[in-house]
């Protein structure tokens, strides 16, 4: 039996479906969850996508942070549950205090879409296992409130203990800090990040398959769990 | 009913990317002589009698305002 990795629908949401055809790709059963779900359907991991939750009113992911599935999804990622946040689902980790930080307005005012590189600066999460240390990933990043920001001593931190996992490469695509593109909590089990792995999954309709590490780093990580 | 107004602002030391927009658009319409702008909220809340200040501002922190980023004043009566 495989393992069993739920994707969160917020109203609002938009990459869901390509989350859950990345999980299927990878060879895991996607399980969706519902944002009115009090009940995580047995689940091994979970991926919170990218949209605009809410409409994105008051602040990105500010509204779906109390949704009853992310009162289960804070409350397990507590207790060890892996859990990725892609972009919308980012901004809702740090509303949740889940991760460190907050994305801002982009600080070139504009909304970004394009092809982006990136450095995989930590390999020691459940969501990046599968990639070699320092290894450089080609994937969409779509955007307009995607500034990652924190104070000096959050930034520091993040650093010595290796927690930022994601770096932007050849351009910072909207002015986050120390071109940080993806952090993850103490434990690294929650990884968010701004750009879009899910889209980078087949070449066929991406621009490359990328992405697609992150959902089998999880997948063998689960295996080996279990 | 009494009205409580909660002001919401970034921290001095986060980007402003709105206020830099709107101080480039200033000249450009002809107004000179402003040195600075930044953006923030206003919530206008109607409350019951009985509500006190306190958790006024505990809904400010949990709901209104992100406290990584932004910063509160509650202004009573």
């Amino acid at each position: 039996m495989t393992a069993r990795i739920g994707i969160v629908t917020f109203p609002g949401s938009l990459d869901d479906r390509d989350a859950a055809r990345a999980v299927r790709l990878a060879g895991a059963q996607a399980v969706p969850l519902w944002h009115g779900d009090a009940d995580l359907h047995r689940v091994d991991a979970v991926v919170l996508p990218g949209g605009f939750s809410y409409g994105d009113y008051l602040r990105c992911g500010a509204i779906a942070r109390f949704a009853p599935v992310m009162e289960r999804v804070v409350s397990a990622a507590r207790g060890g549950l892996p859990v990725l946040g892609i972009c919308n689902g980012f901004q809702v980790l740090c509303e949740s205090h889940l991760l460190p930080g907050a994305l801002i307005r982009n600080a070139q005012r504009r909304f970004v879409c394009r092809d982006q590189w990136l450095r995989v600066d930590s390999v020691r999460t459940p969501w990046t296992s599968a990639y070699g240390a320092g290894a450089e990933l080609r994937i969409p990043v779509k955007n307009g409130e995607g500034g990652y920001v924190a104070d000096r001593r959050t930034l520091d931190a993040l650093e010595a203990e290796g927690r930022v996992v994601f770096r932007y490469l050849r351009g910072n695509p909207n002015g986050s800090a120390r071109d940080i593109a993806g952090v993850c909590n103490e434990t690294g089990t929650v990884v968010g990040l701004m750009p879009h792995p899910e889209h980078a999954v087949d070449p066929l309709t991406g621009p490359s398959a990328d992405g697609l590490g992150m959902f089998t780093s999880v997948l063998s990580h689960l295996v080996g769990v279990a | 009913m009494p009205r409580v107004v909660v002001d919401v602002m970034l921290k001095p030391e986060i980007l402003d990317p709105q206020g830099q927009a709107i101080l480039g658009a200033l000249p450009r319409l002809g107004f000179d002589g402003v040195r600075a702008v930044r953006q923030g909220k206003r919530f206008e809340l109607d409350v019951v009698d009985e509500m006190t200040e306190q958790t006024v501002r505990r809904i400010a922190e949990t709901l209104l305002a992100n406290p990584v980023i932004e910063e509160f004043t509650v202004h009573t009566g």
